[in-house]
Formats: structure tokens, sequence, C-alpha cells
């Protein structure tokens, strides 16, 4: 497939492997922002390609896994509702609240829809009038447009029965948080390359100023993640502290300016509790008043109830790059895609189910025998 | 919301009790993978276990005198009910073929149940029976007991099928799980995928253009090639829901052997590969309805390869892993870098409703 093989090349793979091992003099703690960067170094074993001085440690981009518990808890509370059909995204729908998961209110009888797309959500409020469709929105700034197109879509048709939960956030203010606090050990950052197609890259370079830490916007492909931490090597090595751009083939300086506006047109800016993490300023995207109509929790006139974790979950370390996910004692044990106790083991991008998918801790005894 | 009895509890409760997970069927007990594993290990094989049910094989071999009767039942609830390839009645016929085949056996005759929903179109039915009766005659087989049943509209989704199966085993086939060898191969008989591909391009709400068809076939000719065609084959299991790594985890179980899977040798169209890429799925937990993985013994294994070659079913075979040892039973997966991680069961459902 073009725009993939080359970008999965076995030799490229080892040439940059190569340029990494020449340049490394002594250990680097770099952290790869996004979930989907977690999953191809795990599933191609990059980081045991790595030199050991490499350290890889796994970010909190898995919007998935930062969505509060109670959040998810309103959600079902709202799908259980009569007339109402509440739609996500699949991986949503496995993600616990504090008593159940959106698939246990839907075998419960509760309408829960996978929709791949907010607009399909939309086409569905159209086909079902009678019916309150709430779309349960998740996502960084990659997914956001999408969300920000369908409020503005069903304004501007006047469809009366549409509504959004926005889960949105945003990346920059989870990177500020985890330099900013103590425990801290990463040196530099792997920025998430599709939510910079969308918002570009200025919005790094205070982050880098501040904290002098190198920012390279990296793609998601194993030649582009090795390239990443090539070029964040490079910058540590040489004491440079820059915003570079890895994904170039998908990355302006600008982003897509007609997204960013959309955006604007839709939500505003709040703080948000992050699951596993803290309340982060600035952190998240709500709809605007001019949209509050199509705002279900305004609409609906929800209350977030009050929720925790379980505690034996260390989400919140795995998601500061804390801690590895096959040394969590819960991990593979009380703890399985089956049987989860935090998001990381359930989404698609969370860092400990990329990890159980590999089978990481299988292979791992295998070898220490 | 109606439960007033739930604001009598402090609201500062702080531990949720334990969720009372999977006390219910949700969909991914129907997907193959672990849950499904799970439902068959605490369910059905505890009240119904008995010796030939415990195998656990595609068809439960009989022994009647001298001859070895294979019997099977299976039953299909695609959606929608017609996609690139095919249909939830050719689909009924080559599903119920192919468990037979796999055990090596000849179709003597199939049944087939409909669960019909009020309401369906009696034309859209007579087009699937005779869609059934096209894919019987061209893999010259009966359709030689049939039941109906109609619920009321709303407790089904238009038409489900339940299928039986009896075929019959030459004699002396020595086809046997506990035959697997360290050194043995692992082949398959064409490009994995197709048909969960296939069908989910067709599928409402992912209009995605694909030019992928099903797969969807009758597999006995093929095996009959191959048996034919002499070499020591070990066992067969054709990859459906789950794909190709959930069938080698359950040869890999039942023959208690470690088998290592080379990610770059298993053969995957490249429209079904951009169809996953796009979707987020992995080719090798795609359903295949035409496709079979047999373990052969390693010194026959391009001796068998050449046979099913020879059989337009099997013009796409291919070698893609070995046996590693015997005492181990797990799946391993080596990368294109080299790299070697678990080729594990799928937890949940990667495609619902695919067959």
């Amino acid at each position: 497939m073009k725009f993939i093989d080359e970008f999965r090349d076995a030799a490229a793979v080892r040439a940059l492997l190569d340029r990494i091992r020449t340049a490394i003099t002594r250990p680097w703690t770099i952290m790869e922002v996004c979930g989907g960067q977690t999953h191809t170094i795990v599933r191609y074993g990059l980081d045991e390609l790595l030199p050991r001085e490499v350290a890889l440690v796994h970010g909190p981009g898995c919007p998935v896994c930062v969505t509060p518990i109670e959040m998810i808890d309103l959600a079902i509370e709202l799908a259980r509702r009569p007339g109402i059909i509440l739609c996500s995204f699949g991986d949503m729908l496995r993600v616990p609240g504090s008593a159940a998961d959106l698939f246990d209110a839907r075998a419960a009888g509760a309408d829960v829809r996978i929709v791949y797309s907010p607009l399909d959500a939309l086409a569905l409020a159209c086909r079902e009038p009678s019916r309150e469709v709430v779309f349960f929105a998740v996502g960084f700034e990659t997914t956001a447009p999408t969300t920000a197109m369908a409020a503005y879509q069903a304004m501007r048709l006047k469809v009366p029965n549409f509504s959004v939960i926005s889960a949105h956030v945003r990346v920059p203010p989870a990177i500020e948080a985890i330099l900013s606090s103590p425990d801290n050990r990463v040196q530099g950052f792997l920025a998430a390359g599709h939510v910079c197609t969308i918002m570009g890259i200025d919005e790094y370079r205070p982050l880098v100023e501040r904290f002098r830490v190198p920012i390279v916007v990296t793609g998601f492909e194993p030649v582009d993640l090795l390239q990443g931490v090539a070029m964040c090597v490079a910058q540590l090595e040489q004491g440079r502290a820059e915003v570079e751009n890895q994904y170039a083939r998908s990355v302006r300086k600008d982003g897509n300016l007609a997204a960013r506006r959309l955006l604007e047109q839709v939500f505003t800016v709040v703080d948000r509790r992050w699951r596993g993490l803290a309340t982060l300023p600035n952190s998240a995207l709500a709809l605007n008043d001019r949209y509050a109509a199509y705002d279900a929790i305004r609409r609906f006139g929800l209350t977030r109830p009050i929720a925790s974790e379980p505690p034996e979950c260390r989400a919140g370390d795995v998601l500061r790059g804390l801690l590895k996910p096959p040394v969590c004692p819960s991990f593979g044990k009380s703890c399985t895609p089956d049987r989860p106790l935090g998001a990381p083991m359930v989404s698609a991008e969370g860092a400990c189910a990329a990890y159980f998918h590999a089978g990481r801790l299988a292979i791992g005894s295998a070898e220490a025998k | 919301m109606s439960g007033s009895n739930r604001n009598s509890f402090p609201p500062s409760l702080n531990c949720p009790a334990p969720s009372p997970k999977r006390e219910v069927i949700v969909l991914g007990h129907g997907g193959g993978g672990r849950l499904t594993a799970d439902l068959v290990s605490q369910v059905f094989l505890p009240a119904l276990s008995n010796p030939v049910l415990d195998r656990l094989n595609d068809s439960a071999e009989l022994k009647l005198g001298s001859r070895q009767i294979l019997f099977t039942t299976d039953a299909f609830v695609v959606s929608p009910l017609r996609f690139p390839g095919g249909d939830i009645g050719s689909l009924a016929v080559h599903g119920t073929i192919n468990d037979l085949a796999v055990a090596g056996g000849q179709p003597l005759g199939i049944s087939a149940a409909f669960i019909l929903e009020e309401g369906f179109p009696i034309a859209e039915l007579r087009s699937i029976v005779q869609s059934m009766r096209a894919a019987a005659d061209q893999a010259a087989v009966s359709v030689i007991a049939a039941d109906t049943k109609v619920v009321e509209h709303g407790k089904a989704d238009g038409l489900f099928i339940t299928t039986s199966g009896i075929g019959l085993a030459p004699a002396g086939l020595g086809l046997g799980f506990d035959r697997v060898r360290a050194g043995d191969a692992v082949l398959v008989s064409g490009p994995v995928g197709d048909h969960g591909v296939a069908v989910m391009a067709a599928r409402e709400g992912l209009e995605f253009e694909t030019t992928v068809v099903s797969d969807s076939a009758p597999l006995h000719g093929l095996v009959s090639s191959m048996l034919r065609g002499g070499g020591a084959i070990r066992c067969m299991r054709d990859p459906t829901r789950g794909g190709v790594a959930t069938v080698v985890n359950e040869l890999a179980k039942s023959a208690g052997a470690e088998i290592v899977i080379e990610e770059t040798s298993v053969p995957v169209r490249d429209g079904v590969r951009a169809a996953c890429e796009i979707l987020g799925l992995d080719p090798l937990y795609v359903a295949c309805e035409g496709r079979l993985v047999a373990i052969v013994a390693g010194a026959d294994a391009d001796r068998v390869l050449a046979a099913m070659r020879r059989h337009p079913l099997g013009e796409g075979a291919c070698r893609i892993g070995a046996v590693a040892e015997i005492g181990n039973p797990r799946v391993l997966l080596r990368t294109a870098f080299g790299a070697i991680r678990a080729l594990d069961l799928l937890a949940g459902a990667q495609l619902p409703r695919i067959c």
C-alpha cells in the first residue's frame, strides 16, 4: 500500500536504529504522547530494538483513557432514559464507569449504538425524529472538528433532536502538567502528529521555551517513530530544545485553518478533570453558549455524580509515564481487556491494552527462564 | 430517573460496588474469541459434556461399523443478509460443508431451519433460498431436511438460518491433533480476511468502496485434492470468525503445540489490508469463509502445497508458520523487523455478526 509500506520498511528501520545508536552517548527518557504511537511501538517491538539508553515512556494521549469516570456514568444514565439513542465510537462502549459500561447498559436494554463519525449520529437523528440522539464525543483536537461540524450542521439544518456530550480534550495542557510535576522524568517529547495536522505546531513553542525540552511532532508508523526518536535524541545530545516536525507530509505550520475556525465557532476552552491525572486548566472543549441547545449536559439538566476509581487501578501512573503496564500488580491478573479495571486496558489507544495484546508479559517471562 | 431508592444511599459513597460484569450475554460472546471460549467452557461443556463434544472439533466424529460419520451444526446471523460474493443462503451452505470438509469429510446432506421475522418480504426469502439451492448444486450436495419458524416483528433481524450437516470421512484418514509434531508446517489455502471486509463494506454506516469480494466457497473439493496428493496432513480448521489468529490458537491448544507465525508470510490482499488499516482491524483476526488452515508434516509441506495450488480454491496457498515445540501451547508472531510477540485470542468481538 502506497504511503504505508515505505514507512514500515525493514531496511529503513535498521538504518534509523544505526543512526540513533551512533548519535547517543547517555541515557534519555522520551515520551510518545499519543496512544496510537504507543501501539505501534509495542506492536512492532520498537522499544526492544532501540539501544538501551533510550527509555520510551507512554503518554496520556488516549482520549478514551482520560475521559473522567463521572462523564461515563453520565452517558450511561442518559442512555438508560427512554426515548434516547446514545451514539459513540466503539472504544468508548467498553470503558468502565463506576458500576457498569455502555455495553452493559446496552445489554440491559438501552439503545446504544456505535458510529464511525458524529455526522452518522446526526443523520440518525434526522431519520428518527421521534427520538433524542446524543453523541458522546471523545477525542483530542484531531476528532473535535468532526464533532464541531455535526453541531454546526445540526444548527444550520435546525435538527431539534440531536445533542452532544463533549469529552474533547487538548494536548498542550497535558504536556504542561507532566512537565510541571515534581516527579517528572521526561526529557523530550514525540508530539502527536494528527493533533498537529489540525492545530499546527505553534502552540508547542511556549512549552519548549519555558521547560527547555525538545518536542518533535511525529507520525505513527515504525519509520516515523524511529525518525522522531532520532531527531529528539539529536536535539538532546546537542543541548537544543526546539519544536521540530518529523510528520511534514501531514502537518503544516498553521495546521488546518478551516478546522481550527470551526473549533473556535462551536467550542469554548474549559478546565476538566482527566481520568487518572487531575483537573487541568484550559484542557478541554465544551460547546459554547451559542451552541447551548446542542449540549446534552445542559439540554437534559445533567449534574455530575460523584464517582471514584477502583483503588487498585494505577492508570494515573501509567498515563503520566511513571509506571510501565506490565509492572502494575493488576496487569493481566485482575485487569484484562475482558474485565478491565481502568480505561487504558480497553481502548485501542490504551497503553495497557497495547502491552496485553502484544503478549508482552508472556514473552518477557519466556525470555527470563 | 425512576430509581428513587438510589437517592437514599449516602451521596458521598466513594467505593462503588464491583461491576457485576458480563452476567448477561454481550455481542463479544459471539465473536469466536476469549469470551466465546469462556461461554463454552463455563456454560455449555459443564452441562452437555461427553467424549465427542469435549473434543471441540468443527464436526463430531461418530463410528458406525467401519465407517466414520461426521456431524456438524451451525447458525447464521450475518448482517446485512447480502454482501459482495454471497448472501446468508450461500454462506449457510458453504459454512456447513466446510465444517465437515476440515474434518476430512465429504458432505452427504444438509438440513436448514429458517427463523423468520414477521414482515420479512417473501420475494427476498425466495431469492435467498434459491441462492442456497445454487450453492448446494455447485457443491453437489442437497438440503434434505428443513424447518420454518416465525417470530413477531422486532424479535429477530429479518432472517436467521441454522443448519446441520452430515458427512462421511474416508476410512483410515488419520487426522488428529495428537499427530502434530515439532517441525510441522502451518499452511493457509489463500489470502485471508476477504469475507470479513466484504461484509463490513456492505454494512450500513460504513460506506466505503472496495473491490473486495467474500471468499465464501465450499472446501470439500480442495480437501479431496489435498488428501489425494499424499503427504501427512495432521489437522485442519477453517478460519471463520476470529480469523486465522483464532484458529491457529485453537490448533495450538488442541495439539499442545507452540506455533510461530511469520507475519510477512500471511497472504493478505491489498484491498483487505487497506480496509483493515482504515477500520483499525488486524487482518489476522478477520473472518474467511472459503479458506482453511492446515498443519502438515514439515517434510511434506511442499507436496501438500502443490496439491492445494492445483485446485482453484487453493491457488494462493502459502506456508505461514511452523510448530516450534510440543508441550507449550501458545502462538507467537515474528514481525517484519524480527521482533517476536504473542498472537493471542482476541478479547471481545472485532466484528460482530459476520457469519
